[in-house]
C-alpha cells in the first residue's frame, strides 16, 4: 500500500497524456509517470539504464504480450510498467515506485 | 467479315461497370463496341464503401472504380450525365436526355435528347431507396442513402442539426445511423420489426445487437411505426406509435432534423415495364439463367434484375450476372443460378455476420447457439439433423469464425465431432483443413483453389498481389485476413518464411495498413487497433500510422489524437541527441541563405550556448537544447522568418543544390531555383523513411544529385530525373526515370513517384529498396509514373497536390497553441528545475555532452 503521508503529489491524473508519461521529480530523482490505455497509473525511474539519459517517459506507451510497456526513446527497448523490468535483456530494470490516485491526484511513493 | 456489333449499357453502377471492364478483358471489344450510359454525374463508384466518403481524404475521387473516368480500350465509351428514356424494342433504339451542363449557359448546352441503335441492350439500372408513404416526408431535412450527392446533402444538413433519425434498423439503416454518428448528432434508429437487421438475425442476435449499438450512443426503437414527419418546410421530429397499437393510441415523438429513409430498395425496372417487358411480382427485370430478359436483345444484370423472379441486394450476385452475359454473348456456357446472400460486416465497431439457413429452415435443422452477456458474444451455428454438415449461422459481437465457417457451408465439408468447439470462445485453435473448391471471397467468386493457383503458379506473394490477380478481396474486404491466411499457410508450407506483418500487434504490412486507413478514413489509432490488431501498439506501429495518418490528412503531429503515437522526435519535433538533448534545426531550402538569417541562426547558439555545426545537408545543427528550452530558441527562429527543417522526421531532408547556370559559368538551368522549390513543395511531407533530393546545373554533377532519393540534373534541353539513390551504408547510385523534361511535367513525376511510394513502401523502406522489390523494378515505377499505366497518376497528384496546399510549419503552429507547449516541461511538479543528469565540458570552444553516469541498474541512484 502507498504511504500517503510520504507520497510526493505530482500532477493531476489528467496532465498524463492518455498512452503517454510524463517526468516528476520526487526526493531529488527523476520519475516517470505513465497512464495506460485503460485508465491506470504506472511510475518507474525515468533513466534509461542504456544511455544514462533521463528519458524514459518521452518514450511510446503500448503493450508487448499482455504486459504494457514503454520503450526507451533512446535504443528501444521495453520496460514493464507495472514492475520496472527490461523485457529485452533480463539482467536489467529500472526502479518501480508506488502509485495511486487520489481524488484525481497522482501520488508517488516508495520505491518497491 | 461481319460487322462490329453495339452493345448499349444503360447504367453506370458498380455492375454496370464490372460489366464493361469484363468485355475488355475477355476480348468482347474485338468483336463489339460498349456504349454505357450513366445518370450519375460521376464514374462508377464503390457503393459498397459509401459510408466512407465521410472520412476519405480523397472523397469521390478515392472511391471511383475508375479513376480519370475513361476506360484505357477506346472501344468502351462512357457517357456521363446522361439518362436512358425510353427504350424502343422494335427499332432497338434507346432515348438519351443529356440535361444542360450545371456550370455552363443554356444557351451553348441547353441539354440534348439522343436517339443511339443497339444490337444488345444490357440493363444495369440498380435499384433505388424506398420511401414509405408517410406523410412529411417531403419536408427539407429529409434524406435517402445510396449516392454520393445524397451523402454531400446529408453532411451539409448535419452542420446546423443536432440530431437525426433513421428510419429502418436493417444492414443500410445502421450503416447510415453510423454515419449519423460520425456527423456529430444525437442519433437515434426506428425500426418495425420487433429487432435490428431483422432479415439477417433471430431475436437473441438482434436483442445482443443493441447492447452494443446503444453502447455507441445510437437510441433504438423497435417495434414502432413512423405516423408522421412534423415540422414546418423543414424535419422537426418523428411521430411514432407501438407496432400493434390501433390509430390514434399514444404516440410519442422522436426529435430529429435530419431523417433519413432507410427502408428497402426498389429495383429501377421503369424503362422495361414501359417497353412491356415481365418483370417479377416483388419488382426487378424477370430475366432467364442468363440473364436475358424475353427479348433476345436485352439483358438485365444487378439490382435491376430478377433472375428466377428473385432480385439480390448485394454486390457479388450483380457481378456473377455481368460475367455472365459476357460470356453468353461470347458464346460461352455461364449461367446464373442463384447467390450466397452471406453477410458480414463491422456496423458501428460490431462484428456481425449472417450465413447459409441461418433461421434453421431446413427440415430437422438443430441449433448451438453459445452466447456471453458481459462481452456482448453471440454465436448460433445451425447444423443438419445428423449433425455432420452446416447450414448456416449468425455471430455477433466476434465474427473471427466467419472466414472459416461460411465455406463450409457452401462446400458441405464435414463438421467435427464436437462442433460447438467451432463457436466456443478460444476455439481458434481449431484449424480446419478448408477444401480448395470453398468460396473465400464471396464477392468476387475466388475459391481457395484460385488464391492458392495464384501464389503457386503466378508468384503472387502478398495479399496486394493476389488481389491483382483473382480480384479476392477487392470488393467488402471481409475475406482479406482468410485470403493472408492461405498465403501465409501456403509460404510456411514450402518452408519459406514471408511474415510481412509490421509487428506483434499488427498482421498487415505498411501498405495495407496505408490502404485500410485510407479506405475506412481512421483518424484514429484506437479504431485501426481495435479493428486490425491486437495489444496497445508498440514503438513500430504507433509511429507508423502516426506516419500514415499524417501523410493522409495533413493535421499537425501534435494533435490530442496522434501526439502519443509519435517517436520521440517528432513528439518533441527535435532529434534526441544522447545525453537527452535535442537538435534544431531551421529549414534553409537549397542551402541557400541571407546574411541576416545567418546572423541570427549565430546569435541563437550564442545566446543559448548550442554547439553548431554545418551538415552535409547545406544547412546548420544546433546541438545541445534541453526540452524545456525548444520552444523559446524556436520563437525567436520562428520570428525571423525560419521554420521547421523536418531533421526528426521521416520526411523530406533537403533537396540539396549547386550554385548553378545563375553564377556557374557551366551551368546550364537554374539548379538553386528548382531546389529551393522542390524542397518547399515536398517539405513536411511524411513518407516511409527520410527523403532527399539533389538539383545539379550540368551534368558535371557538384550537387551529388544521383545520391538521392530523388536527383535532378539539367541538360540543354530541360532536366533529367533519376530515382533511387542514397548514401550512408548501402550506397546505391540514383537512375534514370525520365529525361529531357521541362519543369512542370518534372514536377508532376515526381508528385507520383514521392505519393507512390508513400503510399506503396514498407516501414523503413528507403526508394532503393522499395524499387528493387517492386515486382518489375524501375520499369514498374515508369509505367506507373511516366506512362500511368494504373491509371492512378491525376489521383498522386491530387494527393499531393492536398499534401502542398495543407501544409503549415509544425513549429509555428506549436508555439501558438498553449496545449502543445504543456510537454515541453523538465519535471511536471518542477518545471524551472533542469535534468540534473545533462551536463556538458568545452572542447574546441564548443560544448561537448558529459555521458551521464550511468546509474547502478536495478536500484535507485
Ligand atoms: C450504403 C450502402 C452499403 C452497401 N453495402 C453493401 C455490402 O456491404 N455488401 C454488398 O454486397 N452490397 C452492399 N450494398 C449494395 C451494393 O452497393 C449494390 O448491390 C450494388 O451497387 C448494385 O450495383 P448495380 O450496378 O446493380 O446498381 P448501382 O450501383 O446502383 O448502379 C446503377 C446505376 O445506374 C444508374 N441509372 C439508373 N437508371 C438509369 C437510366 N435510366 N439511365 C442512365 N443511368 C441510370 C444509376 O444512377 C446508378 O448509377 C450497399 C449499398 C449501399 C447504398
Ligand atoms: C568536370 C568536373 C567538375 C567541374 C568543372 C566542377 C566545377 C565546379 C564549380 C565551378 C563549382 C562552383 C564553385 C564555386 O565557384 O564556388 C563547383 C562546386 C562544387 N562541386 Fe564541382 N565540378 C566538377 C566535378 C565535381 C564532382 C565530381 C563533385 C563531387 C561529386 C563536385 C562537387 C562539388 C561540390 C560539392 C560543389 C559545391 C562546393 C561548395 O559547397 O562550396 N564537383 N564545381
Ligand atoms: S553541376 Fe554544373 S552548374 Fe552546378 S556547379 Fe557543377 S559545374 Fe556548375
Ligand atoms: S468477400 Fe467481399 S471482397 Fe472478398
Amino acid at each position: 500500500m502507498i504511504d500517503l503521508v510520504r507520497a510526493t503529489a505530482v500532477c493531476a491524473v489528467a496532465d498524463i497524456p492518455l498512452e503517454g508519461g510524463v517526468a516528476a521529480l520526487v526526493d531529488g530523482l527523476a520519475v516517470a509517470v505513465f497512464r495506460t490505455h485503460d485508465g491506470s497509473v504506472h511510475a518507474i525511474g525515468n533513466v534509461d539504464p542504456f544511455s544514462g539519459a533521463s528519458v524514459l517517459s518521452r518514450g511510446i506507451v503500448g503493450s508487448r504480450g499482455e504486459a504494457p510497456v514503454v520503450s526507451s526513446p533512446m535504443y528501444k527497448q521495453a520496460f514493464d510498467l507495472r514492475t520496472g523490468a527490461c523485457l529485452d535483456d533480463a539482467s536489467v530494470s529500472v526502479p518501480s515506485y508506488d502509485v495511486s490516485v487520489v481524488d484525481g491526484v497522482v501520488l508517488v511513493g516508495g520505491v518497491r | 467479315m461481319t460487322k462490329r456489333q453495339r452493345i448499349v449499357v444503360v447504367g453506370h453502377g458498380m455492375v454496370g461497370h464490372r460489366f464493361a471492364q469484363a468485355a475488355v478483358e475477355r476480348g468482347l471489344t474485338e468483336t463489339h463496341d460498349v456504349v454505357v450510359f450513366g445518370e450519375e454525374p460521376r464514374a462508377a463508384y464503390d457503393r459498397v464503401g459509401l459510408t466512407s466518403w465521410f472520412g476519405h481524404p480523397d472523397g469521390a475521387e478515392g472511391l471511383s472504380l475508375l479513376p480519370g473516368g475513361v476506360y484505357d480500350d477506346p472501344r468502351v465509351r462512357l457517357v456521363l450525365d446522361s439518362v436512358v428514356t425510353e427504350i424502343d424494342r422494335a427499332a432497338r433504339t434507346v432515348t438519351v436526355v443529356s440535361p444542360p451542363s450545371a456550370v455552363g449557359d443554356l444557351l451553348s448546352n441547353p441539354g440534348a435528347v439522343t436517339v443511339h441503335d443497339y444490337d444488345v441492350l444490357v440493363l444495369a439500372t440498380g435499384a433505388a431507396p424506398f420511401v414509405p408513404p408517410v406523410e412529411g416526408r417531403g419536408k427539407d431535412g429529409c434524406f435517402v442513402y445510396r449516392t454520393i450527392e445524397d451523402l454531400e446533402a446529408i453532411k451539409a444538413a448535419s452542420e446546423a442539426a443536432t440530431s437525426g433519425v433513421v428510419i429502418g434498423g436493417g444492414l443500410l439503416g445502421l450503416e447510415a445511423a453510423n454515419a449519423l454518428v460520425q456527423l456529430g448528432l444525437d442519433t437515434h434508429v426506428v425500426e418495425m420489426a420487433p429487432r435490428l437487421m431483422p432479415v439477417q438475425l433471430d431475436e437473441a442476435a438482434g436483442v445482443t445487437l443493441v447492447r452494443h449499438v446503444e453502447k455507441l450512443g445510437v437510441k433504438v426503437h423497435t417495434a414502432v411505426l413512423t405516423e408522421e414527419i412534423e415540422g414546418g418546410d423543414s424535419v422537426t421530429g418523428l411521430r411514432v406509435r407501438q407496432a400493434g397499437t390501433e390509430e390514434g393510441a399514444p404516440t410519442e415523438v422522436v426529435e430529429a432534423q435530419v431523417v433519413v429513409f432507410s427502408a428497402g430498395i426498389r429495383p429501377r425496372d421503369a424503362l422495361a415495364r414501359e417497353c412491356d417487358l415481365a418483370t417479377a411480382p416483388r419488382g426487378g427485370v424477370l430475366v432467364d439463367e442468363q440473364c436475358r430478359t424475353a427479348d433476345p436483345h436485352v439483358f438485365a444484370i444487378g439490382e435491376c434484375a430478377a433472375p428466377g423472379g428473385t432480385m439480390y441486394g448485394l454486390v457479388a450476385p450483380g457481378y456473377a450476372m455481368a460475367e455472365v452475359v459476357v460470356d453468353a454473348l461470347l458464346d460461352g456456357p455461364g449461367t446464373f443460378t442463384g447467390a450466397d446472400m452471406s453477410t458480414k460486416l463491422k456496423l458501428l465497431g460490431v462484428d456481425v455476420a449472417s450465413f447459409g439457413d441461418a433461421f434453421a429452415t431446413t427440415e430437422g435443422a438443430l441449433e448451438l447457439t453459445y452466447a456471453d452477456a458481459v462481452s456482448g458474444v453471440y454465436k448460433k451455428l445451425v447444423v443438419s439433423e445428423d449433425g455432420r454438415r452446416l447450414l448456416g449461422g449468425i455471430l455477433v459481437g466476434d465474427a473471427s469464425a466467419y472466414g472459416i465457417l461460411r465455406p463450409m457451408v457452401s462446400s458441405g465439408l464435414a463438421l467435427p465431432d464436437n462442433p460447438e468447439q467451432l463457436i466456443l470462445p478460444a476455439s481458434s485453435g481449431v484449424q480446419l483443413g478448408m477444401p480448395d473448391e470453398a468460396q473465400v471471397c464471396s464477392c468476387n467468386d475466388v475459391t481457395k483453389a484460385d488464391i492458392l493457383h495464384a501464389v503457386a503458379e503466378q508468384g503472387c506473394e502478398s495479399v496486394a498481389d493476389v488481389k491483382q490477380c483473382t480480384r479476392a478481396g477487392t470488393t467488402c474486404g471481409s475475406c482479406v485476413p482468410t485470403v493472408k491466411n492461405l498465403i501465409e499457410e501456403h509460404f510456411a508450407s514450402v518452408g519459406k518464411v514471408v511474415d510481412k506483418g509490421l509487428c506483434e500487434h499488427f498482421r498487415l504490412t505498411r501498405q495495407e495498413l496505408f490502404d485500410v486507413v485510407a479506405v475506412h478514413g481512421y483518424r484514429r489509432f484506437d479504431d485501426i487497433v481495435e479493428a486490425h490488431g491486437t495489444g496497445r501498439g508498440c514503438d513500430v506501429c504507433k509511429p507508423a500510422i502516426a506516419s500514415i495518418l499524417a501523410s493522409q490528412t495533413s493535421t499537425h503531429i501534435l494533435e490530442p489524437a496522434t501526439a502519443e503515437l509519435q517517436d520521440t522526435n517528432d513528439k518533441y519535433l527535435g532529434n534526441i541527441q544522447r545525453n537527452g538533448t535535442y537538435s534544431v534545426v531551421p529549414r534553409i531550402p537549397g542551402g541557400e541563405i541571407t546574411p541576416e538569417k545567418l546572423i541570427v541562426i549565430g546569435e541563437v547558439a550564442r545566446d543559448y550556448g548550442l554547439y553548431t555545426k554545418i551538415t552535409g545537408g547545406q544547412r546548420i545543427d544546433l546541438f545541445g537544447a534541453r526540452m524545456e528550452q525548444l520552444p523559446a530558441i524556436w520563437k525567436r527562429l520562428v520570428d525571423a522568418g525560419f521554420e521547421s527543417g523536418h531533421a526528426y522526421g521521416k520526411s523530406l531532408r533537403t533537396v540539396k543544390s549547386c550554385v548553378g547556370s545563375t553564377w556557374c559559368r557551366f551551368g546550364v538551368q537554374d539548379s538553386v531555383g528548382l531546389a529551393i522549390a522542390l524542397e518547399l513543395r515536398y517539405r513536411g511531407l511524411r513518407s516511409p523513411h527520410k527523403l532527399k533530393g539533389g538539383v545539379s546545373g550540368c551534368a558535371r554533377e557538384c550537387a551529388e544529385a544521383r545520391g538521392k532519393d530523388f536527383g535532378v540534373i539539367a541538360t540543354e534541353k530541360g532536366w533529367n530525373l533519376y530515382v533511387g539513390g542514397n548514401g550512408g551504408a548501402t550506397p546505391a547510385h540514383a537512375r534514370l526515370l525520365a529525361g529531357d523534361l521541362d519543369t512542370e511535367t518534372l514536377v508532376s513525376y515526381l508528385d507520383r513517384f514521392l505519393m507512390y511510394y508513400v503510399r506503396t513502401a514498407d516501414r523503413l523502406q528507403r526508394t532503393s529498396t522499395w524499387i528493387e522489390q517492386l515486382e518489375g523494378g524501375l520499369e514498374r515505377v515508369r509505367e506507373v509514373v511516366v506512362d500511368d499505366s494504373l491509371g492512378l497518376g491525376a489521383e498522386l497528384e491530387a494527393e499531393m497536390a492536398r499534401h502542398v496546399g495543407g501544409y503549415a510549419d509544425e513549429w509555428a503552429a506549436t508555439l501558438a497553441d498553449p496545449a502543445k507547449l504543456e510537454r515541453f516541461v523538465s519535471f511536471v511538479n518542477a518545471p524551472d528545475t533542469p535534468d540534473p543528469t545533462i551536463a556538458f565540458t568545452t572542447e574546441r570552444d564548443q560544448i561537448q555532452p558529459i555521458a551521464p553516469a550511468l546509474i547502478p541498474v536495478g536500484a535507485p541512484a
